[in-house]
């Protein structure tokens, strides 16, 4: 790893978390670079979505520590845009796009009233980022699976975080839509950190940096490593043989 | 019809009645519609309900029924509330054994209280030609509350019921706005009380927010639509009752129950015409009579 103490933005520090006797996740390291962009990928239960919602501050260690800019995950996830693999709301809720997006904005401003104009700019911003203005006036439940990525997308922008986490972004839409939100989150790594959880490795080894595997424990490799035996050894068999192979 | 129009003029239990269904419609249409858009309407029901426990205490020991009432909806929500948030496996089975254990402790109180035995019907079914003239104050004060606190924390509110982990992870403290929109209920419940009783609360509480949801594209549009209909409805339902001499609540759950009936039907019908007009745009649309 190449990542000085500096200018790490998370850190994760022999972290371990179970649900009841189930062990999730044992013993887990990782340090996150500013402005890197990580996949983590690794098989279905492996617990890739636990450590998200770790670092996120949704769920709380058994063991271990997480610093996220240098403070615990609660106070700093309002530093964080997220995008859920689900959306987390009824499709047939009546709101339009651009309330969704405005949501992005709680936490920032007064407790109180209604949102300011720099709100609504800061929403239109989001929207234009992802191309999605014209969205705006539109009720969720008419959107395409790819047009409610987007809106996601934006409104996790809309918050103008330092930290990008996304949950399988692109589960749920095309390969030609795939290609354009991942383009999308390469400008987007410009000016921000991006934490990204994919079933398909091969795929998003042609935008990250460096990709984390999970299954119980974690495993890193830099993207230049990404050969075929380990693609294989992800999707064959376990990827904890991987992991027993990197812990020598 | 006619003949409730003329003594609407004169007689001024009427107007009174009239005043409490609309201030009653305030309640209904905006924390109405958050019930519905959060789908909390068996929430709800339990803290309806249990408020029982709280008017039989209040007879039971000589104090106002109405403050009675009032203490325990709020008691009722904070407990339904923590059972929701602390116990989730089991939470149907929990806020039903409340919604009960709050009725039986009323029932029980009320039995023991001398001379009280025949208004019992009078809080399950309400009567609002009965509620005096001082009590609209209360209501009034009622509304402002409601109309104050959401127009402060709409935006956590509207959070809390549309994505609850987005609100969260934004920084807005779930745990307080969800109970007190729960809190909002129980006020509610207390206003409609008045109107209808404690066991129809449920449909005025959620029928007309239902009503306008089928038409509707915000929730702040909805809390307004809602209103309207609830003022409607329970102004229609007073005046249909006046010449039959029917019990006005029933009469006013009944029709808010027929027009949410024939409003789904209808709505649902414009929407598959609508889908079929995209689909297969037909050129001799125009020509059907």
């Amino acid at each position: 790893m190449t990542e000085t103490s500096a200018d790490a933005v998370i850190r994760v520090a022999g972290v371990s978390f179970s649900y009841g006797a189930e062990p999730a996740l044992e013993r887990i390291d990782l340090t996150v670079a500013e402005r890197e962009f990580l996949g983590i990928v690794g098989p279905n239960a492996g617990g890739k979505s636990t450590l998200l919602k770790l670092i996120l501050g949704l769920l709380v260690p058994q063991a271990g520590r997480i610093e996220v800019l240098g403070r615990p995950p609660r106070q700093a996830r309002r530093a964080i845009g997220y995008v859920p693999q689900y959306p987390g709301f009824a499709r047939d809720f009546p709101i339009s796009v651009e309330q969704v997006v405005l949501m992005g904005r709680l936490g920032t401003g007064p407790g109180f009233g209604g949102y300011r104009r720099a709100d609504r700019l800061a929403a239109r911003r989001a929207l234009e980022e992802v191309e999605a203005e014209e969205l705006a006036p539109r009720q969720i439940t008419t959107l395409s699976g790819g047009q409610l990525q987007r809106v996601l997308l934006a409104r996790a922008l809309a918050s103008e975080p330092r930290i990008l986490i996304l949950d399988e972004p692109t589960a749920s839409v095309d390969q030609r839509l795939e290609s354009d939100i991942f383009e999308h989150l390469r400008v987007l790594n410009e000016r921000l950190t991006i934490l990204l959880v994919s079933h398909d490795v091969a795929f998003i080894s042609r935008y990250i940096t460096r990709v984390a595997c999970v299954n119980r424990t974690l495993v890193c490799h830099r993207t230049e490593a990404i050969d075929s035996p380990v693609i294989e050894a992800l999707y064959g068999e376990p990827v904890r043989r991987v992991a027993h192979e990197h812990r020598l | 019809m006619t003949e409730f129009l003329s003594a609407l003029g004169h007689q001024p239990f009427l107007q009174t009645a009239l005043l409490a269904g609309l201030l009653a419609s305030i309640g209904t249409g905006v924390v109405g519609s958050l019930v519905v858009v959060k789908r909390i309407t068996f929430l709800a029901g339990g803290i309806a309900h249990s408020v029982l426990g709280g008017i039989g205490a209040a007879l039971y020991f000589g104090l106002d029924p109405l403050l009675g009432a009032l203490a325990a909806a709020v008691l009722s929500a904070l407990l339904i509330g923590w059972v929701r948030l602390a116990w989730q496996a089991q939470e149907d089975t929990l806020i039903g054994a409340l919604w009960a254990i709050g009725m039986a402790v009323g029932v029980l109180f009320v039995a023991k209280t001398p001379g009280y035995a025949g208004d019992l019907m009078t809080y399950l079914f309400g009567n609002i030609l009965l509620v005096p003239q001082r009590e609209l104050w209360l209501m009034g004060a009622l509304d402002a509350l409601l109309l104050i606190v959401i127009g402060l924390y709409y935006r956590q509110l509207l959070a809390v019921c549309f994505d609850e982990e987005l609100a969260r992870l934004r920084g807005v403290n779930v745990t307080f706005y969800y109970l007190l929109l729960l809190v909002l209920v129980a006020v509610t419940v207390v206003l409609l009380i008045q109107v209808v009783g404690l066991i129809l609360v449920i449909a005025l509480l959620t029928l007309p927010a239902a009503i306008a949801g089928h038409y509707v594209k915000s929730v702040g549009r909805m809390m307004a639509v809602a209103t309207a209909i609830g003022a409607l409805l329970t102004s229609l339902g007073l005046a249909l009752s006046y010449e039959p001499d029917l019990p006005v609540g029933p009469t006013i759950i009944l029709l808010a129950g027929f027009v949410y009936l024939a409003s789904a039907i209808a709505s649902r019908l414009i929407a598959r015409r609508r889908t079929r007009a995209t689909l297969h745009p037909d050129p001799a649309d125009g020509e059907s009579p």
